[in-house]
Formats: C-alpha cells, sequence, structure tokens
C-alpha cells in the first residue's frame, strides 16, 4: 500500500473493509429504517395468515403467528444495535478508565485491577450473565447491564497492556521531563496512541454483544415479547424447525451477516487507521 | 547562590540480582553559565545521575544524598512539585530524537503545549511563540515546520525542535543526555554549536552527558569521568585532557581511534589494533569493596581492592606540563587544584603515560 494514499483511498482500496463497511452500514441503515418504517407492524398477528410463503406483500413470509418475517427482522436489527451499543459503551467507558487509571499508578492500583479482571475472565461469561440475570431479573435492560459489565475487563485488560507500552516510550519519558502530570500524560500521549487498538476492539466487542443478546434471548433471559429480537426468534423456530425451516435461517442470516460484518469492520479498520501495519492484500 | 549543587547522591535499583548502586557519592555544583560533561561507557551512571535530578527514576530506583537547586532539596520535592519543576527550571535533552516526540502531535502543537504548561500563555501567544523558538534553534522554514508532524523533519530538525521545547520556558538548567549520539556527524557538530552558543546567550547552566570525548571536550568547562556509578576523575576540561591522571581516564583515551593510525600500515608496519581496556564492567548488583576499576587496571594492588579511593587533587606533574597528549586547540591547563581523581596510583598512572 502507497504511503501517499489519503485515509480515504486506503479504506476504499482495502477490500474486507468494505465488505466489513457494506454489511455494517446495512446493519445500521436497516435498523434506522425500522424505526420509521418497517412494511408491515412487527407485532401484529395474523393468525390465519401464519406460514404464508414469500409474497409480494410479505417478502420473507410469515411467521407462526402470522407476523411479517421482514418486519420483525428489521426491527430485531434495532434490538441488536441498542444492546451493542449500550454494551459496549459500558465496557468501554469502565474498562478504558481502569486500564489507564492502572497504567498510570502502576504498583497496587494496577495489581488490584487486573486481578480483579482476571478473576473475571474466570468465569465463562455466559453462565455469569445468566446468573446475573436469574438474580436481577430477566429483561433486555438487565441483558445490557450484564454483557456491559463482562466486557469491561476486556478493555481494561487491553488498554492497559496497550497504554504501559505507550509509557515506556521516549517520548513520554520527554513528556515527563518537560513537566506535565500523569493525568495529563495520559489524556495527551497515552489515549490518542492507543484509539486504532481500541477501535478494532469496539467492533469486535461490538459484534460479540450481539452474539450474546442473541444467545440471552434465545434461552429467554434477554428481551421480553413481544420486542422483536433475533434470538428469540430462533428460539421460537427451533420447535418448528422441520414445519418451516426459513424460520430459524432468516434471523439465523441475520446475526450471522452482522457478526461478519463488524469483524471484517474490524479488521479493516486495523490497517486503514495505521498504516504502519497494513499489510498488502 | 550555587544555581545546583549535588551531595553525595546516590541511586539504588531493586534488580532480581539485588539492589544495584547504579550511582554512588555523585558530587558536583554548577553556577549558572556553567557547563559540566559527564563521560563514561555505557551503565556506569551518567543517565542514572541525569533521571536523579529530574525526579524520572524507574519506580524500582532510590535515590539518597542530596540535589540542591537553589539551596531546596528537590530529592525531598513531592510529585506535583517537581512537575513544577521539569520543563520549566530543569529541562532536557534526549539521545533519540525520533522516538521522542509524540507521532500523533504536530511540532507546534507539541511546543505549544509545553509553553501553555508553565508560561500559562494562551493558544494564539503559544503558537507565535514556538514559530520564534524555532527560528532561534535554526529551522528553516519555521512557518511551515509548525504544522508538521514528526516523522516529515529529519533526525537534526527533531533535535532542534527537543532543544526548542526544552528552551520553551527559560529553563535555569539543561540536562542533555548524548544529544548528538543518534545523529550523523555532520550534522552532531551543527547540533552541539547550536546548544553551546544558546547555552552561552541565554546564561544557563547545562549538564551534558556523552560517552564521546571529542564531544565532551569541545563543549563543557568541566568534566566529570564516570566509572561503575561513581566519579573516578573530576576537573576542568583542558586540566584533565591534559594530564589524563586516572588509569580509566586514560584507558578511555588510549580507546580513541587516532587519525594516522592506518598510515602505519602502508610503510610495512603490522597494522595497528584499537586499544581496549581489559575485561567488562562491573555488574552493578556485585560491585567490589574497593576500586571499582581494580579488576580491569594494570597498577591494580590490595590497596585498591581493600577500600574505594577517595578523590584527591592532582598536584601538577613538576617541569612536564607539555607531555601529556593534549589535544590541539585546547588551551595549557594552568590552575589544576580542583583537578580530582580517585586512585591510589596516581603518580605510577602519570609516569606510565609519561613514559609511553
Amino acid at each position: 500500500m502507497g504511503a501517499n494514499l489519503t485515509f480515504v483511498q486506503r479504506c476504499i482500496r482495502h477490500r474486507s473493509f468494505v465488505a466489513g463497511g457494506i454489511l455494517s452500514g446495512a446493519l445500521v441503515g436497516i435498523a434506522l429504517l425500522s424505526v420509521v418504517w418497517t412494511p408491515h407492524n412487527p407485532i401484529k398477528m395474523n393468525i390465519r395468515g401464519r406460514f404464508a410463503d414469500p409474497t409480494w406483500n410479505h417478502l420473507l413470509g410469515t411467521d407462526q403467528f402470522g407476523r411479517d418475517i421482514l418486519s420483525i427482522i428489521m426491527s430485531g436489527a434495532q434490538n441488536s444495535i441498542t444492546v451493542g451499543v449500550v454494551a459496549v459503551g459500558i465496557g468501554l467507558f469502565f474498562g478504558v478508565s481502569l486500564g489507564l487509571l492502572a497504567s498510570a499508578r502502576r504498583g497496587w492500583w494496577e495489581e488490584i485491577i487486573m486481578r480483579m479482571s482476571d478473576f473475571m475472565f474466570a468465569f465463562p461469561a455466559i453462565l455469569l450473565a445468566i446468573m446475573l440475570v436469574a438474580t436481577i431479573g430477566p429483561g433486555a435492560v438487565n441483558a445490557i447491564v450484564a454483557i456491559g459489565i463482562f466486557s469491561i475487563p476486556v478493555f481494561a485488560r487491553l488498554t492497559r497492556g496497550a497504554a504501559n507500552a505507550v509509557w515506556a516510550r521516549e517520548f513520554v519519558l520527554a513528556a515527563r521531563a518537560a513537566g506535565k502530570g500523569r493525568f495529563r500524560i495520559t489524556v495527551e500521549h497515552i489515549l490518542p496512541n492507543i484509539v486504532s487498538v481500541l477501535v478494532v476492539q469496539t467492533t469486535i466487542q461490538f459484534a460479540l454483544a450481539i452474539l450474546a443478546e442473541a444467545a440471552l434471548s434465545y434461552l429467554g433471559i434477554g428481551s421480553q415479547p413481544p420486542t422483536p429480537s433475533w434470538g428469540r426468534m430462533l428460539s421460537e423456530a427451533q420447535t418448528m424447525i422441520f414445519l418451516n425451516p426459513w424460520l430459524a435461517v432468516y434471523p439465523g442470516l441475520a446475526i450471522a451477516m452482522s457478526v461478519l460484518g463488524l469483524n471484517l469492520l474490524g479488521d479493516g479498520l486495523r490497517d486503514v487507521i495505521d498504516p504502519r501495519l497494513a499489510r498488502e492484500r | 547562590m550555587t544555581l545546583l549543587s549535588v551531595e553525595n547522591l546516590s541511586v539504588t535499583l531493586n534488580t532480581m540480582g539485588g539492589p544495584a548502586r547504579a550511582v554512588r557519592d555523585m558530587t558536583f555544583t554548577l553556577e549558572r553559565g556553567e557547563t559540566l560533561g559527564l563521560v563514561g561507557e555505557s551503565g556506569c551512571g551518567k543517565s542514572m545521575t541525569a533521571l536523579a535530578l529530574m525526579g524520572l527514576l524507574p519506580e524500582t530506583a532510590r535515590a539518597s544524598g542530596a540535589v540542591r537547586l537553589e539551596g531546596e532539596n528537590l530529592l525531598e520535592y513531592s510529585e506535583a512539585a517537581m512537575c513544577r519543576v521539569r520543563g520549566n527550571r530543569i529541562a532536557m535533552v534526549f539521545q533519540e530524537p525520533m522516538t521522542s516526540l509524540n507521532p500523533l502531535h504536530t511540532v507546534g502543537h507539541q511546543i505549544g503545549e509545553a509553553l501553555s504548561l508553565h508560561r500559562k500563555l494562551g493558544r494564539g501567544e503559544a503558537q507565535k511563540e514556538a514559530l520564534r523558538l524555532l527560528e532561534v534553534v535554526g529551522i528553516p522554514d519555521a512557518g511551515k515546520r509548525l504544522g508538521n508532524y514528526p516523522h516529515q523533519l529529519s533526525g537534526g530538525q527533531r533535535q532542534r525542535v527537543m532543544i526548542a521545547m526544552a528552551l520553551s520556558c527559560g529553563p535555569d538548567l539543561l540536562i542533555a543526555d548524548e544529544p548528538t549520539t543518534a545523529l550523523d556527524v555532520t550534522i552532531q557538530k551543527q547540533i552541539l554549536d547550536l546548544i553551546r552558543n544558546l547555552v552561552n546567550d541565554l546564561g544557563m547552566a547545562m549538564i551534558l552527558i556523552s560517552h564521546d570525548l571529542g564531544v565532551i571536550a569541545q563543549s563543557v568547562d568541566r568534566v566529570h569521568v564516570m566509572y561503575g556509578g561513581g566519579t573516578v576523575e573530576s576537573g576542568p576540561t583542558a586540566a584533565i585532557f591534559e594530564h589524563l591522571s586516572h588509569p580509566y581516564t586514560q584507558g578511555l583515551f588510549a580507546a580513541m581511534p587516532k587519525l594516522g593510525q592506518r598510515a602505519k600500515r602502508k610503510d610495512g608496519a603490522k597494522r595497528q589494533r584499537l586499544n581496549t581496556i581489559p575485561g567488562v564492567v562491573p555488574e552493578l548488583a556485585d560491585l567490589p569493596a574497593g576500586c571499582t576499576f581494580a579488576e580491569r587496571c594494570g597498577l591494580v594492588t590490595d590497596e585498591c581492592r581493600a577500600a574505594p579511593p577517595p578523590l584527591t587533587s592532582v598536584a601538577p606533574p613538576a617541569g612536564n606540563a607539555s607531555s601529556g597528549n593534549a589535544s590541539a586547540g585546547i588551551a595549557p591547563a594552568r590552575i589544576v587544584e580542583d583537578h580530582f581523581a580517585a586512585c591510589v596510583h596516581l603518580d605510577e598512572a602519570r609516569a606510565r603515560l609519561n613514559s609511553a
């Protein structure tokens, strides 16, 4: 990749970035569109028209209650994105703050924060999310909080590792020699130098959050009916998998495409943001 | 009042192999406008001394003794108080201009930050001042350079930017830690001239750290030759260069390649190899009880191994003032009372040098 390319040019030339961008863009676009318009009301039942085959009226057919599947999928994107944004937001905010703190203070602070995140890593996240939701009750908000809490140690560990590497660099010593305090160095020198790492991890965590939400909803402890959710569509379709397999295929595809798109985007972003790491493709 | 007075400064590093004494009992004073050179090979404690003065020692290190800046002991300062000293009263220039600048910010931004931090300048003023500083350090087309990122500048220009940042708050003391080591030789001279002129013009004091005797000879008034964390010889530059007294200093000089050394080969004589000091630098965690140089020294006796030799005044060698191997261009030293060396066999050492 040439060194003189602008950021936009590098983006356009990067295949997985473009593919990921299109898929993720479609996800966001559909979610936004579903806020103002869906072909049908996604929660309106029509028992007589259930299990309808795809027609021009119902492009993907209808489910066991006669709801328009396309509309549910579209609204489900809303749910996935909300969960992703809020859960990753929680993880990003607390995780990055803790990681930066650990890195800036070192010593006991670092020990305590890192041992706590090791402790959380030791538990299977989904199991703990189930436990958490079981104690504080099911629901979309609780699912989001549970997923968010479990992305905190991921960000904390990543941030601390990347930040420690930056702290060891000579320009940080030069900044300290210029009389800058720890907080100021963290904001001015450390954070900007680890943003690219964080952006990539954010997109990957976003994909994981969507998966986790689908899993929790599939288990019936995520968002509750009638809120459309891909995970719950899957669990509902499971009982009818031989009767009407397409009911399971659509939400499954939606989840897979979103996760694939976000992962490709993250991968592409890593190369595009940091040209020094760019590989020939 | 004495600007900087360092008294028995010692730095101990906690390493896996036990406490390592990286700096041992460094003592010197520095007045405004005075320049001091610290010279020695890698690991002799030069940079640790500098970091101790700045309060930037690694976390495993402990400093003892006193570093008095106009009477105030900096070692007792809190981190917050040290932040106001660093960059403001003591500034530092580092070895690697390639990595000493944040790659993500423009040059103007980075100089401006230093200005807003200590001099509380507004943005516009800071940029104007940054421009002036870049011109002071001789960067051509300074206006355009303000908006450049570090990777767009050459090594020499980056070092000039570092110097500009160091000067930004008008420090009383400039510490230059191997400022020219990473630069090529033609640029080295320019940067050294720049530093020397700025120190003269601004009346700062400077501590120049280098392993390069040539750099030291040209740039400073006084020299401390360091070995194993301590001073082995100190005095006015001219005096030291004229009367190499400590066996280690003699070894350092002998190890410098001399012009014309290869020419002997043409005469059919055997090619002369570069002189080296035999042996290796002692492990800092396991320093000998006596003279740290004892194991590599040709004049070693039991007395050397018994106790560390004190710094003693080097009496001027009578009658043979011109027989040292003084470098060209250095005025003969007349006053040598403040020329000290830590060796119990000074007379033998000098005799050996004169006979060589």
